[in-house]
């Protein structure tokens, strides 16, 4: 599908429950006219994968506060190769190190938003990146 | 019903009036001196109301001034302008910093060096794992154990942690909720089998679990089955540990949630409320347990409105235990309240600016009136604390107590008509809130359908559109943006987890199993009978059960909680 409102799943892994930053990025893409799926807390990445799958999302958001944040988007990286849905764009937020930025781009992570980012950036870093993905989807559908 | 608040001040002749209605003389003021100068030079767009959303006069004057506040005195009812007497000017509020991280070794280090430091409190941080109700080495706490606070999964942990601080001379607080009184526990039967007398064991446990449903969300059980808990701590606690503060109400979380003042004003003495009416229900005299509940709030941004926020708390908290509760020991009315800098106005961007931050909202929570404080650490928009940054918070702490004066007199912004008449202003407007909840049938039906989910979700999402359109000013993330040096960063080693789990397996092996299954199933009977569950938790902590084996009977018994997902 390339036509269409942008959809989103926006989760919460693992344990911590700070969602303040989850549920303003959540409202904000839906102000802006995408489809957004909130998980809500606690989300192991084998349900946040699942969910990803099942909305036919464009792109995934992380919200992780905790430190934790190379195994979940890890582990959510690797979970949607396995699920052939390696070109959803993989994002996310949270307190997160500049020194961690290298490590996280290379295992899929398109975008890390840090505190004090705004939602227009976001909201704009989204729609260019999903537009990308879209056309690459139709030019890999044409050329078969 | 008696109102100490009521009577009016000699030779006020508008006492019929609402206090807070300009009158002429005002009005004139605004018509020929302040229309003038505002024409030639426009007001800021920014200077009309709080970040509350309060409105604000261009300027406040003896016409404000509530009547109330001009015979309201320091260290009497109803304790606006303080619970002592003598304010600061002989002891200064406790310098607590709030520590942990990885193993309780490196916590047990990170403490000794605040307290040389000259820090003259202790606060636990615990790790998500244990703070969720999990052992180090369950797959649940996998990639979490030490990340955002120290790993204690048992009484050996908790021995490490206290290693060298004597548990009768050194006040400790501990950020622990959902399974607060199995670590409190823990703490207890530390302190005792280092030979201390529990009656002399001094501290706070958060415990207060009303505010995770509401904000933090680190909840387990139910809401109804984890009140009843805080309430066996309400009353098993001032009778065993006489000097322990058995619950810090809190407001902190629920406005880092994104709440405004006014909502954790209003949000966080409800729920201590609740908790005092629960015990009250339970047939325990209000006297014997009010004066051990103590409060914790944020200090925000906006100066005056965060110091009309404490004085407003003092006031209404005294009123309620004094004429709805029928409290007869003025100890029982006096809201005692660590104070902590607001974690959430941190920025990554140019973080050593955070520095100025903390001091503002440090000064504020001093002029309010807190009992202890909590300043943040720079670099804590970026990672954990480093013991650099960290230290220079407690410096911040000691330049405003030793340097700037304002310790030296009693409530010294008390009579200034603007902070009076928003102290007012914030009394009111929480009041009113209070009202909302009530309305509802209290707080617990205000978790189960929704309704605070909304109204923070509602205040995070409008302050970060202002923030976004550029209403508010973040100084370097929304103006003065510049490239700023990177500061050194705390690393928590992947090793914790490692450690933790060898020192569980130890626990297992050496342990008496036979005693530590009879007092999980002890735990369980408390649970199931609705005795009070402390002696049980107590049993478990010196048969060393792991933390969560006495939070599985408790999920076991009583169900995990799930909330409806609000957006």
């Amino acid at each position: 599908m390339s036509e269409g409102p942008i959809r989103v799943v926006i989760a919460k892994p693992g344990l911590d429950g700070h969602d303040r930053g989850a549920k303003v990025v959540a409202r904000a893409l839906r102000d802006a006219g995408m489809e957004v799926v909130y998980t809500g807390l606690r989300q192991t990445s084998a349900m946040i994968v699942r969910a990803a799958v099942q909305e036919d999302a464009d792109a995934v958001g992380l919200s992780v506060l905790s430190g934790a944040h190379m195994q979940y988007f890890e582990q959510v990286a690797a979970g949607l190769r396995t699920a052939g849905s390696d070109d959803v764009v993989l994002f996310g937020g949270g307190i997160v190190p500049d020194d961690d930025l290298p490590a996280l781009r290379e295992v899929g992570v398109d975008r890390v938003f840090t505190p004090g980012a705004s939602t227009e950036e976001i909201v704009r870093y989204l729609r260019q990146a999903v537009a990308e993905r879209r056309s690459r989807r139709a030019g890999a559908e044409a050329g078969r | 019903m008696a109102d100490d608040r009521t009577p009016t001040v000699a030779g006020d002749a508008h006492d019929t009036e609402d206090d807070t209605v300009p009158t002429p003389r005002l009005d004139a003021w605004r018509r020929d001196t302040y229309g003038p100068a505002v024409a030639r030079i426009p007001e800021r767009s920014t200077a009309s109301e709080t970040l509350s959303g309060i409105p604000l006069e261009p300027v406040y004057t003896e016409e404000h001034r509530s009547r109330a506040a001009a015979l309201e005195h320091p260290g009497e009812y109803p304790f606006t302008r303080g619970i002592h007497a003598s304010g600061y000017r002989g002891k200064l509020w406790t310098m607590r910093m709030f520590a942990g991280f990885g193993t309780p070794e490196e916590t047990n280090r990170r403490f000794h060096a605040l307290l040389a430091a000259g820090q003259t409190g202790l606060s636990t941080a615990f790790d998500l794992p244990t703070l969720m109700g999990y052992d180090a080495d369950d797959p649940m706490a996998l990639g979490e154990v030490g990340r955002c606070g120290v790993s204690v999964s048992s009484l050996a942990d908790m021995e490490v942690l206290f290693d060298g601080i004597d548990p009768e001379a050194v006040t400790t607080s501990m950020t622990i909720n959902a399974p607060a009184s199995p670590i409190w526990a823990m703490y207890l039967a530390m302190a005792q089998r280092r030979g201390a007398d529990l009656t002399r064991v001094g501290g706070t446990t958060q415990n207060d679990i009303l505010k995770e449903f509401i904000a933090q969300k680190e909840y387990v059980i139910p809401p109804e089955p984890s009140v009843r808990l805080v309430v066996d701590t309400i009353e098993w606690g001032p009778r065993e540990v006489p000097r322990w503060n058995v619950v810090s109400v809190s407001g902190y979380h629920i406005r880092e949630a994104g709440s405004t003042a006014v909502q954790e004003l209003a949000f966080t003495l409800a729920n201590g409320r609740h908790y005092v009416q629960r015990t009250v229900d339970r047939g325990v005299d209000v006297d014997t347990f009010a004066p051990r509940i103590s409060f914790f709030f944020n200090v925000h941004n906006d100066f005056f409105e965060e110091i009309a926020k404490l004085r407003a708390a003092r006031r209404i908290w005294a009123r309620w235990l004094r004429e709805d509760f029928g409290a007869r020991d003025p100890r029982s009315w006096t809201l005692r309240t660590h104070a902590q800098t607001a974690g959430v106005s941190l920025t990554a961007q140019q973080p050593l600016v955070n520095v100025a931050r903390v001091a503002v909202q440090a000064l504020a929570g001093v002029l309010g009136g807190a009992n202890s404080l909590h300043t943040d650490a720079y670099d804590e928009a970026l990672s954990l604390p480093t013991e650099a940054a960290a230290l220079l918070a407690l410096r911040t702490q000691q330049v405003i107590a030793h340097e700037s004066g304002v310790a030296n007199v009693v409530d010294p912004l008390g009579g200034s008509y603007f902070l009076e008449h928003l102290t007012d202003e914030m009394e009111r407007r929480a009041l009113a809130l209070v009202a909302v909840i009530d309305a509802q049938g209290g707080v617990e039906a205000a978790i189960e359908n929704g309704w605070f989910a909304r109204e923070i979700g509602d205040a995070s999402y409008a302050e970060q559109r202002a923030v976004d359109a550029g209403d508010r000013v973040i100084v370097g993330v929304n103006a003065f943006q510049a490239e700023a040096p990177r500061v050194p960063l705390q690393h928590v080693d992947a090793s914790v987890a490692r450690a933790q789990a060898e020192r569980l397996a130890t626990v297992r092996a050496e342990r008496d199993d036979a005693a530590a299954r009879a007092a999980l199933a002890d735990l369980r009977d408390a649970a199931v009978s609705g005795r009070n569950s402390m002696p049980s938790f107590m049993r478990c902590a010196h048969a060393l059960c792991t933390l969560q084996e006495q939070m599985d009977v408790l999920r076991d018994v009583f169900g995990v909680y799930e909330e409806p997902v609000v957006l």
